[in-house]
């Protein structure tokens, strides 16, 4: 039994600049999912994503010009609220999300809030070192003590969030850098939801490739760290206020 | 040190004209105006009795008039700044918001009268085209 039936799942792809991969993303997640609904927010792309996206068969809301992930994913659970769907999964279009493991992150909310596909739980062979490893490690720490279950990958775009979650995150989904992943756990916590990990296993990236230089990395440190301590510290005045503020 | 009070009063005039002339075109409004015409004011203030700003320095202990007087424009300069800092983050909160808003309003329209209505090319906005952005022309429409 994967999960309850009756339960709506809408699959939320972030979309810059991917007209190259965003077509074989939809389909592999079509394939191995045919119920979900997909919805690809094109965060003002310059190429073609959100023509290409559409042709292949997925729902696509156009950003007049670009947000970051954290617009992008705050337009998705907006969509998502309104048209109650139950559970909102983003996977990237990069397509480093394998979507066979779809159905055991959604499987995951009967426990959680927000389920996140962890890439350093012991699947997969991603490794990183130096001060983005340190960073990694530092934001893992503060989140698991904040969770109070382990979390090793709290940058994870690939993550599933059940109706509470994106009730909250459909408020308050943060733009800023390290925003979308970081800070929005750090809210969904902050507001007494409850946050789980899966292991999955990631794919290298079909296109680009994330930063390894150590200046750029120890940046990252450094921006990571002034990040989580503001996401701690932060007042979100109206986060448990206007819950459910959203719905129309 | 009359060239301090003819400096300033011109200064303090000009100011003031080309603030007015930005308000009457509705290019400045009231609520950022004041802290300017205030400015103006105090500066003229200044200019024209010398001794108030001789007068503040003794009070306050501080040697030098002159710097007394760069140390208050550089704290207003910089509480300016910030309020400044201030508007932007809430204006681009705000821009946010409607252009989440805009994208699902034109997802919800697409979806009810079909994505064959009259397509205007995009205007995507390119000034902040990230650098990798090779500035391909508009492709859809």
């Amino acid at each position: 039994m994967p999960e309850r039936r009756d339960q709506r799942i809408l699959v939320v792809i972030p979309a810059w600049n991917e007209a190259g991969v965003i077509a074989s993303t939809i389909a592999e997640i079509m394939a191995a999912r045919p119920d979900v609904d997909l919805l690809v927010v094109d965060d003002g792309s310059g190429d073609s994503t959100a023509d290409v996206a559409e042709a292949a068969g997925a729902l696509v809301a156009r950003l007049p010009y670009n947000l970051g992930v954290g617009g992008a994913m705050r337009t998705g659970y907006r969509y998502a609220l309104r048209e109650g769907y139950d559970v909102v999964v983003q996977i990237d279009a990069d397509g480093q999300h394998d979507p066979r493991y779809l159905t055991e992150l959604v499987r995951g909310l009967d426990e959680a809030d927000v389920v996140v596909g962890a890439r350093f739980a012991g699947t997969g062979t991603y490794r990183a070192s130096g001060p983005r490893r340190w960073a990694m490690w530092l934001l893992a720490k503060v989140l698991s003590r904040l969770a109070g279950v382990r979390l090793t990958d709290v940058t994870s775009g690939f993550r599933a969030a059940n109706r509470r979650a994106v009730t909250v995150f459909a408020d308050h989904y943060p733009a800023e850098y390290l925003g979308d992943t970081v800070e929005s756990l750090v809210i969904a916590l902050r507001v007494g939801c409850t946050v789980h990990q899966l292991p999955v296993e990631m794919r290298p990236r079909t296109v680009g490739q994330a930063s390894q230089s150590t200046l750029r990395a120890t940046l990252y440190l450094a921006r990571a760290v002034v990040a989580l301590g503001l996401a701690l510290v932060r007042r979100w005045p109206s986060a448990t206020e206007t819950l459910g503020q959203e719905k129309s | 040190m009359s060239s301090t009070f003819t400096l300033g009063v011109i200064g303090g005039v000009l100011t003031l004209a080309v603030l007015f002339e930005m308000l009457r075109r509705q290019r400045l409004r009231e609520k950022y105006a004041v802290i300017w015409i205030l400015v103006v004011g105090i500066t003229v203030l200044v200019a024209v009795f010398p001794r108030t700003l001789t007068a503040a320095a003794d009070l306050l202990g501080v040697q030098v008039p002159a710097n007394l007087l760069f140390f208050g424009a550089i704290m207003l300069l910089l509480v300016i700044s910030i309020q400044l800092s201030y508007e932007i983050g809430r204006l681009e909160e705000r821009t946010r918001t409607l252009a989440e808003e805009v994208s699902l309003l034109r997802l919800q329209h697409e979806r009810h009268h079909g994505a064959s209505a009259p397509e205007v090319p995009d205007v995507v906005e390119r000034g902040e085209a990230p650098p990798d952005d090779p500035g391909t022309p508009g492709t859809l429409g």
